[in-house]
């Protein structure tokens, strides 16, 4: 038997172990939505459900961030400052204004079975306590991550919502009032410089422009300003 | 279940319906206008990012290959747009694209669009602005193309200049009443004639009216202002004639959901769908060569650092509209901004560039992201599939749906975008004043914000559904007149290209009424600004 064998048969044994536990019921995977809700992007990593565990790690890989707390796995912990997951996008999958909440437990689960199959094809040892997508390195949930959006993906929409509403949780803190986003230091927003507005909660701009002649316009230009 | 009469029944609310209903309205025809979006008005638009603000007006609607924004609102796309208003140039008019021969039916070109440009000019009205108008993000395009022997324009809007705040939250509506959207010209001077709008109407079905002396019966629902996917009751109204203008996502909708019931559609509806050759790129400007090479500064003493500041459409160069040029090389560039919805799209320069580590240093850098609209010319590639059971397209959340446009480039429709791209990095590459790097395909496919081409029309029925006047082909007395109806991509923001063949289109519309015993004249002025 050579080491390559023998490093495919351990991830086997490991994985059976996980599918097990999860047949089982003995690892918890609660599936509601509102179990999110309660914990979603806090720091308390014994409270987090699995589903929560595996979007956040999924956001981390597209917008990431520093650990919250000592042993956070759902965060790679990849760069310091913050992702996806200080911006609160547990919030925004959940938000009532978005339909995605009742959905979140089998994308996740989706998410967590491409991981199983990732870990089989890599021969990667995944952990039995935490989601299979968790377990993964971050370099190996990136790797996962770009092969979900390439064309012909079948599941590639899901994802591609998915990464649509991280993208909107930290570009534009979805579940806030820019202004007050703003004035409350939304860890995204924060991250672009988004400019403050004027007290009233409207932005003006009264200088926005250098207000001199930076070019030649071009000779055709018709008597409206279009080209001929 | 309610049924009633119109004479002119108008489906959609941008420019391509309000423009009709005015001079339908003022020349004494009875005028409704069924719009699918809610009605807002400046105090109404709010500066957030928060969902269930602009998502409300503003739809993200998502195919295979190709995402469309598009608006859902009284006024239309004319509402939550940018106001860029510039005539297509004369090359665009004598295209051949996919055909192998002429696209636009013979009686069209520039200078037989030219007169009606005009009207759309002093009725909205456009602007055409200065340098003092142009934005620090146009400035830093303006100085690079100088610098790098090109020539650049500020570009006229539809804008009052005076009495815009420069506050760069167009796509939310414009909450100072600046932007010369359909709701301050058009709309309310077709209401001052009588003309009656009803938003959350949403039309599913055109058929053959059997009430005496109507032509067509649209069956409507009326959508819930909470959530557009439910609907509170539905109704019928018979016109003598129908104006449609759901949008170039909306229109081949509802035709093709109305095969059955009209008796057939030309072939040519559904397919032809451009995106106007849209393609978005991100340029990371180096702010020490902003003041270095360009010699900018701002009177705060940062070099640029101006992205969010400004109107998002300010300065564009006209040097690569070369109309001896081949065809599938010519676009206009023009600087533009979006709000920072669309960063996930934005790419870096090494794998994986629109996520990851890397992606999120580029967003610290945000202010000095340049970004840039080449409109380049596409090849119609795009096809409707069969429509869903009511609406345009499936809606998945507020302001975000799946539709049933597919949008596959072709290879002169990526060698028009490759020659683009060549073209930006030239400018803003040079000496390393920027990294360029066009949107990513792998989350939207390729955006755009101006569809186009669904519902086109033209001389020949095999590749036109609608003759010049607009009227659906076998279908008298039915007419497209919106973005749908401008048969290839134009090199420039579409807006007022519509709106022009929309002034034109009335005359046709106009006749028709009067052959159904509509006591209508043509000649209203236009509607006082």
């Amino acid at each position: 038997m050579t080491s390559r064998d023998m490093r495919r048969r351990d991830v086997v044994t490991a994985l059976t172990a996980t599918l097990t536990a999860l047949a089982a019921g003995q690892v918890i995977r609660p599936g509601a939505a509102d179990a999110l809700g309660s914990t979603g992007g806090r720091a308390e990593a014994a409270g987090e459900s699995w589903t929560t565990q595996t979007l956040e790690a999924f956001a981390d890989t597209l917008i990431p961030g520093q650990r919250r707390y000592p042993g956070d796995l759902a965060v790679a912990g990849a760069v310091t400052g913050p992702g996806a997951v200080q911006a609160g996008v547990v919030d925004v999958l959940t938000s009532p204004d978005l339909p995605l909440a009742p959905l979140l437990p089998e994308i996740a689960a989706l998410l967590d079975a491409r991981a199983v199959a990732y870990a089989l094809d890599h021969l990667v040892l995944l952990p039995v306590t935490s989601p299979p997508f968790v377990g993964l390195s971050f370099a190996q949930r990136t790797d996962l991550v770009a092969g979900l959006f390439r064309p012909g993906t079948p599941d590639r929409p899901v994802w591609q919502i998915l990464g649509l509403v991280t993208g909107l949780a930290f570009d534009t803190a979805a579940t806030l009032d820019t202004a007050q986003a703003v004035a409350a230091a939304h860890p995204g927003l924060a991250w672009l410089h988004f400019p403050p507005p004027d007290a009233d909660g409207l932005w003006r701009f009264p200088q926005f422009s250098y207000g001199r002649a930076l070019a030649d316009t071009h000779p055709a230009t018709t008597a409206s300003g279009s080209p001929a | 279940m309610s049924e009633e009469t119109t004479d002119v029944l108008v489906i959609g609310s941008g420019f391509g319906g309000a423009i009709p209903a005015y001079h339908l309205a003022a020349g004494g025809a009875r005028v409704t206008v069924l719009e699918r979006g809610p009605r807002l008005a400046a105090e109404d638009f709010a500066h957030s990012m928060r969902l269930g603000t602009y998502n409300r007006i503003v739809d993200v609607i998502q195919g295979d290959g190709i995402s469309v924004v598009a608006g859902n609102c009284v006024g239309g796309g004319s509402v939550v747009y940018f106001a860029a208003s510039l005539r297509a140039p004369a090359f665009a008019f004598e295209r051949s694209g996919s055909l192998g021969r002429r696209i636009w039916p013979a009686a069209l070109t520039r200078a037989a669009l030219d007169p009606w440009y005009e009207r759309v000019e002093e009725a909205l009205p456009v602007a055409r602005t200065g340098w003092q108008d142009v934005s620090y993000a146009g400035g830093v395009l303006a100085a690079a193309c100088r610098r790098s022997g090109h020539t650049c324009n500020p570009v006229p809007v539809a804008v009052d200049t005076g009495r815009c705040t420069n506050c760069n939250w167009m796509l939310s509506g414009c909450r100072f009443d600046a932007k010369r959207s359909m709701l301050l010209n058009y709309l309310p001077g077709a209401e001052a004639h009588g003309a009656v709008i009803r938003p959350l109407h949403e039309v599913q079905l055109l058929g053959p009216s059997t009430e005496s002396g109507y032509r067509y019966a649209a069956a409507y629902t009326v959508l819930d202002p909470g959530d557009y996917s439910c609907t509170a009751e539905v109704g019928v109204i018979h016109a003598k004639v129908v104006v449609l203008a759901a949008g170039a996502v909306g229109s081949p909708v509802i035709l093709q959901r109305s095969a059955l019931p009209l008796g057939g559609i030309p072939p040519a509806v559904g397919r032809y769908f451009s995106g106007n050759g849209d393609r978005v790129s991100v340029a990371d400007v180096d702010e020490t060569k902003v003041r270095t090479l360009l010699g900018l500064s701002r009177p705060d003493g940062a070099a640029y650092e101006g992205l969010p500041i400004g109107r998002p459409i300010t300065a564009a160069t006209y040097d690569y509209l070369d109309p001896a040029a081949p065809e599938y090389s010519r676009f206009m560039l023009q600087q533009i901004y979006f709000p920072p919805l669309t960063n996930l799209l934005a790419r870096t320069a090494s794998a994986p560039d629109w996520f990851g580590v890397a992606k999120r240093s580029l967003r610290g850098r945000w202010p000095s992201w340049l970004t840039l609209l080449a409109m380049t010319e596409d090849d119609n590639e795009g096809t409707f599939g069969p429509p869903p059971l009511t609406g345009g397209f499936l809606r998945l959340a507020p302001g975000l749906g799946r539709g049933t446009m597919a949008y596959h480039p072709t290879a002169r429709t990526r060698g028009g975008w490759n020659t683009a791209d060549d073209a930006l990095r030239a400018i803003l590459e040079k000496d390393g004043l920027a990294q360029v790097r066009p949107w990513s395909e792998d989350v939207a496919g390729t955006v755009t914000a101006h569809p186009i081409g669904s519902v086109r029309i033209g001389d020949d029925p095999a590749g036109s559904a609608l003759s010049d006047t607009h009227e659906l082909r076998g279908h008298t007395g039915l007419f497209v007149t919106d973005g749908s109806a401008v048969p290839a991509s134009l090199t420039v923001n579409p807006s007022l290209t519509i709106a022009a063949l929309a002034e034109r289109a009335v005359p046709a519309i106009v006749f028709r009424a009067r052959e159904a015993a509509v006591d209508v004249t043509y000649g209203a002025p236009l509607p006082r600004p």
